[in-house]
């Protein structure tokens, strides 16, 4: 077996432990290529069919063409799409391209407290009708307990040191000493009352990793990722005014490869783009301890 | 002839796509502050590894705040990390060499993470131990090095460290050597080699040092490129457990898939396949992808899927081998030898989880053999209980029966974890199936009958008086199949016919004596209060009813043991689970209520249970 067939095994094994494991499931899809894979590891996983909900949190600053590619591949895969968003926030203008909060702040805002009351479903949340191809309101918003995130481990410090499954308590926070440990293929998939599970099938992924999958499955991947024309392209996507674009003149997964594999960004971190992780020392620790993906 | 087969090897090296290239996990493990992190930081660093500016960006942020630089904080991310200078969770780190890719488990060394460390070394196919050349062998040195064999990685590579703080003297060296290898001849392992090193300053991490010219072994890096990646365990047996069993109805799919991700063997379309613990056969239909060409053929390290020609009531969590391999074995009483991490000891007349592969079962405690302690290797014979952080040879009893093979047989299906209040609290092999002594069950029925209070009215006066035989009437099916109407009228009936008889609704259970139960997990204490009634009732002499959806073969065993010396009579209604021969009669949902009442009352009395005349 291929190091991808290993990868793949090993997060299909993961998918179906958490689909058999928990009722109140649920998919963070971000739209980018990570999440991407996973959904299509899903389909793997499921043969063809996707029987977890997926759940999208609009930050209302996503770039556009986003929810474009959101909605066509809901319709196309028959996706049971939700989609939450921190309304109040955004008509209060209590952001940062409003000049009203730092960077961390934002993220707190528009990522982490809406993914919160959405997930527990305290907060109303859109689902897509496939009859019409609209969002409706979520008439009963069910809490999930377990919730699939497209985290990689070689993304950033803190999330080296994740679990595959790693419960988090009923505030969504993260007790990093206070993990249980996961032995062989077992992972902790119980959990008490008031408490729920995230799930990283992509941990052992690499950047690499995903886009040698995306090319040798064939996954339709948003465009934003290659160069259109003005020597620029996004590397990873975020909300716009935090995720700036890499000089890059890749055009198609190949040349996003080659540039990985030996090329320009051999040895440049991914996430050196988003501008929240520079603001304090562990930017990112602190909203993952938070809740943040 | 030597320079062809060199020749050749290049050739299909660099034809070799990236994506063809092989991953290893190995893991770095040794007692606190023996310089893991440093070691794994070091490398990573001197093979230009790092992501650009990482380590000007740590530098800059030890400067600022007036802290000497360590390699380790390249791996300890976590500001509590920083702030101890000590590892607390293992860390992925990925790294590729020429040969192939590496995830790099940089694992914790302090006791008080051990699990952590066991988490990280878990998932390794193969370590570096390091030990520090100046403090010398320690407690986690050795207990590391114990807990990796109980792991099942084999293959060591033991490492000298801070060589700088003892002059970088052979002697010194060597006796480190001498002590280490003799505790690893203890537990019968054998390290692969033991390697001078200095990780602080780099020597023969990445590259040899000139200093210690005594040593002309190979550096870490080279050491990590000798260990050698495990072939897929395709030859053994086939052992593929059952995940699930998926039936997506959507867009017309009529599909019954069994999923699993075969951990050894092949299975190919055609085999004819048992299921055990149940016993069950059947044949491969086809073998199930997406977005793949199709297969006649999956193997192990295949997450994959298959359907069948006959369509069977099987449960996930059974382990599906083919007919002709040899089968696993099935029981529950197994010798083990496990870890205990838990933050509560491991005790007797204590219910904990199970989870063996995909199976999932309730498991007592029922005997400890020994007690080790993994740093010392000494041990203790007459322990109550087992500790946190306790290596331990005992005894687990299972509700029910799991299928397993030894671990000295196949790995991945003879070991297991214990749950404890929610999570994996321990860990373990598989030593041998206990198989020639009382189960917990039998074991209490023995004890009970035996103080157990009798009236002076025997159980024949009783028959005699009621003018029947008691017993217990279970009634088991799928749910909506009419199970309680059938009851109800069958109490009906006899009431009515003048036998004393007593329908037990569930409800009645659950909202009184079973009150208590917690979960719905607790199926197996509601059966065992269900048998402890059941023997109330029949020894009062009268005819109890009782029904439970879907009885499966062990809970009947249970129930029927706990009952004793009262009789049973089992009826299914479609009952998927029963097999006819388990069965006393089997009514289906189609015919009705008054005619299935009937039929069992009929039963009774032709069973002598409601003598017409009795004397
Ligand atoms: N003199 C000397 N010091 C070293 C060497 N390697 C590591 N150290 C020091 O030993 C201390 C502990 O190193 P770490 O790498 O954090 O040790 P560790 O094994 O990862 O510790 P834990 O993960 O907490 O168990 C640090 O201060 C290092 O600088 C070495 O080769 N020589
Ligand atoms: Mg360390």
């Amino acid at each position: 077996m291929t190091q991808l067939d290993v990868l793949e095994a090993q997060s299909v094994y993961i998918l179906r432990q958490a689909y058999r494991s928990f009722k109140d499931l649920v998919m963070l899809w971000s739209i980018g290529k990570d999440s991407t894979v996973l959904l299509w590891l899903a389909r793997k996983a499921f043969f063809g069919h996707v029987p977890i909900p997926l759940m999208h949190i609009d930050t209302g600053n996503k770039i556009p063409s986003m929810i474009e590619y959101r909605d066509r591949f809901a319709l196309e895969w028959n996706l049971h799409m939700i989609v939450g968003q921190n309304t109040k926030a955004l008509e209060s203008k209590q952001t940062f391209p409003d000049g009203n909060l730092d960077r961390i702040a934002c993220c707190k805002k528009l990522k982490s407290e809406p993914l919160k009351h959405t997930l527990s479903g305290d907060w109303p949340r859109q689902v897509m009708n496939h009859k019409t191809g609209k969002y409706e309101l979520d008439e009963n918003p069910q809490a999930f307990t377990g919730v699939i995130v497209g985290a990689r481990a070689d993304e950033e410090g803190s999330r080296s040191k994740e679990r595959y499954f790693s419960p988090r308590d009923h505030h969504s926070e993260w007790d990093i000493a206070e993990q249980p440990p996961e032995l062989w293929n077992q992972f902790n998939t119980d959990f008490a009352p008031g408490t729920h599970i995230r799930i990283h099938p992509l941990l052992d992924w690499t950047e690499l990793n995903i886009w040698q999958y995306i090319q040798r499955e064939n996954i339709p991947i948003i465009d934003l990722y290659f160069d259109n024309g003005n020597g620029k392209r996004y590397r990873s996507l975020g909300c716009a005014p935090c995720t700036g674009t890499v000089d890059s003149t890749a055009k198609n997964v190949q040349e996003i490869i080659d540039e990985l594999a030996g090329g320009k960004f051999a040895d440049i971190a991914e996430r050196s783009g988003r501008q929240q992780d520079a603001e304090d020392g562990g930017g990112l620790e602190t909203l993952r301890r938070d809740g943040y993906m | 002839m030597n320079n062809t087969t060199e020749f050749e090897n290049l050739s299909i090296e660099q034809s070799q796509e990236f994506s063809d290239r092989q991953k290893m996990n190995i893991v770095i493990i040794g007692h606190v502050d023996h310089g893991k992190s440093t070691l794994v930081g070091r490398l990573l660093a001197d093979t230009n590894s790092l992501p650009q500016g990482k380590l000007e960006e740590v530098k800059a942020r030890c400067a600022q705040n007036a802290r000497p630089f360590e390699y380790a904080f390249l791996l300890d991310a976590l500001k509590d990390e920083q702030a101890q200078g000590i590892t607390i969770d293992s860390a992925r780190c990925f790294f590729k060499s020429d040969k192939r890719e590496y995830i790099l488990i940089d694992a914790p060394g302090h006791i008080e993470f051990l699990k952590n460390m066991i988490s990280g070394a878990a998932r390794a196919e193969a370590a570096v131990l390091l030990i520090d050349a100046y403090e010398g062998v320690q407690e986690n040195s050795r207990r590391h090095g114990y807990l990796l064999s109980m792991l099942g990685i084999k293959q060591i590579v033991v490492a000298v460290n801070k060589m700088d703080l003892v002059d970088h003297s052979q002697d010194v060296f060597n006796a480190v050597c001498a002590e280490y290898t003799d505790f690893l001849s203890q537990i019968n392992v054998k390290a692969e080699r033991f390697i001078p090193v200095s990780a602080r300053d780099g020597d023969f991490i990445a590259t040899p040092s000139k200093i210690m010219s005594w040593y002309d072994g190979p550096t870490i890096l080279q050491s990590l490129d000798e260990f050698k990646k495990e072939p897929a365990p395709v030859d053994q047996p086939l052992r593929l457990p059952i995940q699930d069993i998926y039936k997506f109805t959507e867009e017309d799919d009529d599909r019954r898939i069994i999923a699993g991700n075969i951990e050894t063997g092949t299975l190919n379309v055609g085999d004819e396949v048992v299921f055990y613990p149940s016993g069950k056969r059947s044949k491969v239909s086809t073998i199930e992808v997406f977005n793949a060409p199709s297969t006649n053929s999956a193997f192990a390290g295949q997450s994959t899927g298959f359907t069948m020609e006959k369509q069977i009531y099987i449960q996930p969590g059974e382990i599906v081998s083919r007919a002709d391999e040899p089968a696993p074995k099935i029981s529950t009483q197994l010798k083990t030898s496990l870890f205990w991490l838990g933050k509560e000891p491991l005790i007797f007349n204590k219910r904990y989880i199970l989870k063996l592969a995909t199976a999932r079962v309730p498991v007592w405690l029922k005997s400890i053999n020994t007690v080790l302690d993994a740093s010392d290797l000494s041990t203790e014979n007459n322990r109550s209980h087992i500790e946190r952080h306790d290596v331990t040879e005992c005894v687990l009893e299972t509700v029910k029966p799991i299928a397993f093979d030894l671990s000295a047989d196949i790995a991945q299906t003879g070991r297991f974890v214990l749950i404890d209040n929610y999570q994996i609290a321990g860990g373990g092999v598989i030593l041998e199936a206990e198989e020639n002594s009382n189960d917990l069950i039998t074991a209490h029925v023995i004890q009970r009958e035996k103080s157990w209070q009798r009236s002076r009215i025997t159980p024949l006066k009783r028959a005699e008086r009621c003018g029947q035989k008691s017993t217990l009437v279970v009634i088991s099916g799928p749910a909506g199949t009419g199970k309680i109407s059938v009851a109800q009228k069958l109490e009906e009936k006899l009431f009515e016919a003048g036998r004393h008889v007593y329908y037990l609704g569930l409800d009645n259970s659950l909202l009184g004596i079973d009150s208590d139960i917690d979960n719905e997990n607790l199926r197996d204490e509601y059966i065992r209060r269900l048998g402890e009634i059941s023997h109330l009732f029949t020894d009062a002499g009268m005819i109890m009813i009782a029904t439970v959806s879907e009885l499966e073969e062990y809970e009947l065993s249970i129930l029927k043991r706990l009952n004793h010396p009262g009789q049973s009579l089992v009826v299914g209604i479609d009952s998927e689970t029963l097999t006819d021969s388990k069965l006393d009669l089997h009514l289906d949902s189609g015919s009705n209520t008054e005619q299935s009442a009937t039929a069992i009352a009929k039963l009774l009395t032709e069973r002598n249970y409601l003598p017409e005349y009795y004397l």
